[in-house]
């Protein structure tokens, strides 16, 4: 089993005469906590678009587990380990919070129609591990006191806990966050990163997309830095951190410079 | 009693049987029974409603028998509005094309117990509910990669190609329609035939009950777990791991067997069916009552079946502006109660509050 759970192998992206993701080649490896970082529009959450089957790259290919993701449909992708969360909040509004973990538990079900309707053991099975795996999850979120509320009646801090609650329910191996703290306070932001400690701890693997570099710097273990669709940087956090070419992506570079 | 008036009895009335709902949630489980089934015994006896005073001045049908408009209007509505809204309420796929499958259920019977064969009708109408349920399935396959108003226009596409087809066809009895259908076995005293529609009322409302059981299984699970994710956000449904296309068809294959068994129900009390019975205004008609019950709430979907059959028929005493006082009715119902007249509920869960944290944790348990 190799190390890495992961490998984007020289991913290119592009749409219409627009190269979002230009020849992008990094891994994962099993366990890390890996950040995703860059300026706006720089990629990122192309590069989670990628390799959750939300796009097809243009060339290259995404390699899960030691096999190759491409010509998979996006729920077989989740149900092979890859959960994820969206920048802007997608819950399913309507459903309450418990429901919204349980729809995440079913990608490892089978109950279907026949099942349903005789009422047969395996769905009576399914239903009570789902409702407790659920509670159980948005007990460690911190969030069971409104599990069943609707999710559309839930604080912001709520909703962005309830879906990363809801990718875990999947079981997955790799969990995906692309900006689980936007629109946090300070206070909020240093919570949540103990939080994904927290969840890295249990044995995940946690991809974190997250634009704001000093945030990233305390959590992750490497940072792969993304620029106008190209990897220019990768290392721990002190490396990037003082990488000039990182740091001209951020600041800019001055004029009698360039 | 004005228009208005009425209108908003008609309001008010939905909104006290929503809260009548929450009142009887809160009681215990023989109480909830009970009252189930003296409703269900009270609805038994619909027929005989118009007897009573006062109540049957309101559901009175005038210059039409009340049991006739039971079985050909109010018990066909209620279960298409229970298929539609399957498709519609739950898994939020718009189907303009509806008729087609309750066509198809009535022509099945129509053509195995009459045009080619003499199959009697018992046997005939589980296999009209599969050859409609096979008929969902061969629409649903491609065009359920579309979405929206695109699925839309193709679903009333297809509803117009059956009528057409039945039209043209002299296999299928062309214009003049199948006459001669085979009608329900007679079971002891409730005796099938063109005197008494009563018996046709029994069994409609027998297998409505069948059908909200099996229903509120499947909403009750995993399946009706994936069609509200569906209709929530497709996307982020398929991203959690929801197969949704395959769930999109199961959703269109249930919902097209139970227009198909209504089909099958209305074949065999009227025992005469041309292509004029199937127009697309039915699909229309079909969808208004879902929207108006409250799409996504399996009562909205009951009460606004009833009612969209049932008003027509009530209003007949304003003769040629009925359809017209119909129209207007459905419209103001629509601003006072833009979700339905019942509308979607957020789930529920009475387990809740009995919960308690079991030994083995879920993020232990990934090991």
């Amino acid at each position: 089993m190799s190390d890495n759970l992961l490998e984007l192998d020289h991913v290119t992206m592009q749409f219409g005469g627009v190269t979002a993701l230009d020849d992008v080649t990094f891994a994962i490896r099993r366990g890390e906590i890996l950040g995703l970082i860059g300026p706006n529009g720089a990629g990122k959450t192309t590069c989670f678009n990628v390799m959750t089957g939300v796009y097809a790259a243009t060339s290259g290919g995404v390699h899960f587990d030691g096999t190759s993701l491409a010509g998979l449909k996006r729920f077989q992708i989740t149900k092979r380990g890859i959960a994820r969360t969206f920048q802007n909040i997608r819950l399913f509004p309507d459903m309450t919070a418990i429901e919204n973990v349980m729809v995440g538990a079913d990608a490892n079900h089978r109950t279907s129609v026949g099942g349903a309707l005789l009422g047969l053991p395996r769905h009576h099975r399914e239903e009570a591990e789902g409702r407790n795996m659920a509670m159980e999850l948005l007990t460690f979120m911190g969030i069971a006191d409104r599990a069943g509320d609707a999710a559309r009646n839930l604080p912001y801090g709520y909703q962005r806990r309830l879906e990363i609650a809801r990718a875990l329910a999947t079981k997955p191996q790799l969990l995906c966050l692309d900006e689980p703290a936007a629109g946090f306070t300070p206070a909020e932001k240093v919570e949540l990163m103990d939080l994904i400690r927290k969840i890295r701890a249990q044995g995940y693997t946690v991809l974190l997309i997250e634009h704001d570099m000093s945030l990233v710097m305390g959590v992750t273990d490497r940072i792969v830095v993304l620029d106008f669709g190209k990897v220019i940087a990768t290392g721990t956090p002190s490396e990037v951190q003082d990488n000039p070419a990182v740091v001209a992506a951020y600041l800019g570079v001055p004029d009698d410079d360039a | 009693m004005s228009l208005s008036e009425s209108l908003r009895s008609v309001t008010s009335g939905a909104r006290s049987v929503s809260r009548l709902g929450e009142a009887l949630a809160k009681q215990s489980r023989s109480v909830r029974w009970s009252f189930g089934a003296i409703c269900i015994l009270a609805l038994y006896l619909l027929p005989w409603w118009p007897n009573v005073p006062v109540l049957g001045w309101i559901v009175e049908t005038p210059g039409t028998s009340f049991p006739s408009v039971l079985t050909d209007q109010v018990v066909i509505f209620v279960l298409v509005a229970l298929g539609l809204n399957v498709v519609v309420g739950l898994a939020g796929l718009l189907d303009l094309g509806y008729v087609g499958f309750y066509a198809v259920g009535a022509y099945t019977v129509a053509i195995l117990s009459s045009q080619h064969a003499n199959l009697p009708w018992l046997l005939c109408m589980p296999i009209a509910v599969l050859v409609s349920m096979l008929a969902g399935v061969i629409l649903g396959t491609p065009t359920l990669r579309l979405r929206g108003d695109y699925l839309a226009i193709v679903t009333l596409g297809f509803g117009e190609i059956i009528r057409i087809t039945a039209n043209n066809m002299h296999w299928l009895g062309d214009s003049r329609g199948i006459s001669n259908i085979a009608t329900p076995p007679s079971i002891g005293p409730l005796k099938f035939g063109v005197l008494d529609a009563k018996p046709y009322y029994f069994l409609g409302f027998t297998t409505i009950l069948i059908v909200i059981f099996l229903l509120r299984r499947l909403e009750n699970s995993r399946v009706g777990r994936s069609w509200n994710a569906i209709r929530e956000d497709e996307d982020a449904a398929e991203l959690m791991g929801v197969d949704t296309f395959k769930f999109k068809l199961w959703a269109f294959a249930i919902g097209a067997a139970i227009g198909g068994l209504a089909g099958s129900l209305y074949a065999g009390k009227v025992q005469f069916i041309n292509p004029n019975n199937f127009p697309l205004q039915l699909s229309i008609l079909f969808l208004a009552a879902v929207v108006l019950g409250g799409a996504g709430n399996m009562w909205g979907a009951v009460v606004g079946g009833a009612l969209v059959a049932w008003m027509p028929e009530r209003f007949r005493g304003f003769a040629d502006k009925r359809v017209f006082v119909f129209g207007v009715a459905l419209v103001l119902v629509m601003v006072f109660r833009p979700q339905g007249l019942i509308p979607r509920k957020i789930r529920k869960e009475r387990w809740l509050e009995s919960w308690k944290p079991s030994s083995g944790t879920a993020l232990g348990s990934k090991e």
